[in-house]
């Protein structure tokens, strides 16, 4: 099979001395930034990416710089685990559900267990997604061969469209979010006709507003601003790994296969649509809950109730990057930066890549493998490491992930006004965290906004400027449709609601 | 000060919801503007630069028009605290120093501010001895020197105190 072929290559590109060390490098940093409150996935790696400007320019560098930031993401997605089970704090949204059952069985002394269960899970579901990665996409890029700028623009309407109709938050919110993003990426210099729109004469505005000092703000500064509002204390239990526990968890662990199955579906359709990590990880701890035989026990402290969030956690996570490499539309926030990273180095994603960029799509995909390894054997031997991080008092480490923002911020162009915007895009994230603002389609926005205006633009022309190109045949025409049924879900829920109270 | 005040509702969600929603249809505004300024048809070469970003106005318009009446129609009994006296005076202990550590970094450079940052951030909110917040905020600021000086050689903002000792 080709898929084989090429990931044997893969592999070959990815196992260097160098990439194996930014590998576990990025390991390390990431459950760092997944444990610390301030520092998640998507603005760890929006802090990092500057710094891997001039990796990347060298031969084959691109391969080594997302290598070293994807490992930041699985990191980050294991480090979320620790948090929460040993202090009852999700480090990330996503890993909420797991401090359902995570941390009642840390509270029995079984910490150990829950860790291993955990981090377990989660390599189970990465890899069950990374399988899926391998097979999957090559398809998916080799049909998106043949979209045009209609077909394009179709697919980022249906992603943010889906934004609408699937999150939680109220529908006319997600709405206003997502359209300030892209008003955020249309300031600066119309790419087409080079007129300045949205500037209003400011010079800092000529270049745009940059997607990463808008998720360093709204992410990292507005999740600091929650955290001191909470008043943190970190009260936590001790928790020790050895070789013992582990292997006793491990034999426990089959038992679930069922459980692990049905959420390594739940997470990876999850992670494809942009629904991401987070509902996944609920999505599947209540369907664990409604078919496990202890159904009724779960919030006691079940392994099985760890097993479940965060194996679909960990395949959402890593199902996302299918439609980023594919498609170049990201799942996740996370992938959204890792995304604009792949811009900023000079490939353009999409299906473009499977053909021009063998080396540095098949690397990375070899990487996951080897990525999540790594997480693994990382994460089993160094909670204890991890642990006594989060023992930090919040007085300190408030001050200096205010700092290290800052810096990220600042490296981005060399500008301090970025971080004048770091500052208030924190205000934001924290206003708009706080009143049900989604940020995840804001973020999308930025980094998709130019492409996604680009496409139409060029659809529109093809068509003269009439709007059923966008239904002139069946493929643009189904996309848009369901684009179409999924930003009126809302409305079609409430009326439907309405008729049944009849 | 007393438990009982701390407790109090500084800001209520109604209030917050019409500040942001009101925040957005500024936005909203702006960019209605500026798109029409620049043309929102169609011209000899294909859609004008208004075009497309006028739709994104209007939405974020007609979206936060319909954001405030629905704080509006918030019965005053569900209008529950945005945020507590308390909380508030903890996000503006945060915010505001730190509006002041970026104004200093521009006068005095980044690891300097930082310095200064870290240390009285210590020693008011953790209540920590002066030479305790002395040795971490100091320390810290040689590690991020070492990390992007010397490691990245990504240089950022130094003031005066670098040049005397001479690490510019």
């Amino acid at each position: 099979m080709d898929e084989i072929q090429s990931l044997i290559h893969g592999f070959g590109v990815a196992m260097t001395l160098m990439n194996l060390v930014l590998m576990f490098t990025g390991v390390v940093l990431g459950v760092i930034i997944g444990v610390l409150p301030g520092l998640g996935g998507a603005n760890g790696v929006a802090i990092l990416l500057p710094l891997t400007f001039g990796m990347a320019q060298q031969p084959g560098g691109a391969t080594s710089a997302i290598i070293l930031l994807s490992c930041i993401y699985w990191g980050a997605l294991f480090g979320g685990a620790i948090t929460s089970i040993l202090f009852n704090i999700p480090g990330e949204p996503w890993s909420v559900a797991t401090t359902f059952d995570g941390y009642p069985l840390a509270q029995k002394g079984r910490a150990g267990a829950a860790l291993t269960a955990a981090f377990t899970s989660s390599f189970v579901g990465a890899l069950i997604a990374v399988i899926m990665i391998t097979f999957l996409s090559p398809v998916v890029a080799n049909f998106a061969l043949a979209f045009g700028p209609p077909e394009f623009f179709a697919v980022y309407f249906l992603t943010f469209c889906a934004f609408v109709g699937t999150s939680k938050e109220p529908a006319f919110k997600t709405l206003a979010a997502m359209m300030l993003g892209f008003s955020l990426a249309a300031v600066g210099t119309d790419p087409v006709t080079g007129a300045l729109r949205l500037t209003f004469g400011s010079t800092h505005l000529l270049t745009g507003f940059d997607f990463l000092v808008a998720v360093i703000g709204l992410f990292g500064i507005g999740e600091i601003l929650l955290t001191l509002e909470e008043g943190l204390e970190f009260r936590g239990t001790k928790a020790k790994i050895d070789l013992n526990v582990v292997l006793q968890t491990w034999k426990e662990l089959p038992r679930y296969w069922l459980t692990s199955v049905r959420s390594s579906v739940v997470g990876c359709f999850m992670g494809i649509v942009p629904g991401g990590a987070t509902p996944a990880s609920f999505m599947s701890y209540g369907v664990a809950r409604r078919f496990s035989k202890d159904g009724e026990k779960f919030g006691t402290g079940m392994v099985e109730g760890v097993v479940a969030p965060e194996t679909a956690a960990h395949a959402a996570g890593t199902a996302a990057l299918l439609p980023m490499i594919t498609l170049g539309v990201p799942g996740s926030p996370t992938a959204a930066v890792l995304l604009g990273g792949l811009m900023i180095w000079g490939l353009q994603p999409g299906p473009l890549l499977f053909i021009e960029q063998k080396d540095f799509v098949w690397g990375l995909i070899a990487s996951m493998y080897l990525g999540n390894i790594a997480g693994l054997i990382v994460v089993l031997t160094c909670v204890p490491l991890f642990a006594a991080i989060l023992r930090v008092p919040f007085a300190v480490i408030a001050p200096v992930i205010m700092v290290i923002c800052a810096i990220g911020a600042y490296t981005v162009h060399n500008a301090i006004f970025d971080v004048w915007m770091m500052v208030v895009f924190g205000a934001l994230g924290y206003l708009f965290k706080k009143l049900q603002y989604p940020l995840a389609p804001l973020v999308l926005a930025i980094v998709l906004g130019d492409a996604a205006e680009a496409a139409f633009r060029q659809a529109l022309l093809g068509s003269q400027g009439d709007l059923t190109i966008f239904f002139s045949n069946g493929l643009v025409g189904t996309l848009t449709a369901v684009g179409l049924a999924l930003l009126f879900w809302p409305l079609i829920s409430w009326l439907l609601a309405r008729v049944r109270e009849r | 000060m007393s438990e009982g005040q701390d407790g109090r509702a500084a800001i209520r969600v109604r209030s917050a919801e019409l500040g942001v929603a009101a925040f957005f249809l500024i936005i909203g505004a702006l960019v209605v503007y500026d798109s029409v300024r620049l043309g929102i048809g169609w011209a000899d070469d294909g859609p004008r630069p208004g075009y497309f970003p006028f739709y994104l106005g209007a939405i974020i318009c007609v979206s936060s028009l319909i954001n405030v009446v629905r704080a509006l129609l918030v019965p005053a009994a569900k209008n529950k605290t945005f945020v507590e006296v308390g909380q508030l005076r903890m996000v503006l202990m945060m915010l505001v120093p730190t509006a002041v550590y970026v104004a200093a970094v521009t006068w005095i450079g980044i690891y300097v501010s930082s310095t200064i940052f870290i240390g009285l951030f210590m020693r008011w909110l953790g209540k920590y001895a002066w030479w305790k917040a002395a040795v971490v905020s100091i320390g810290v600021s040689v590690v991020f020197f070492v990390i992007f000086e010397i490691w990245f050689k990504v240089p950022l903002p130094k003031g005066p105190v670098e040049g005397w000792l001479g690490l510019d």
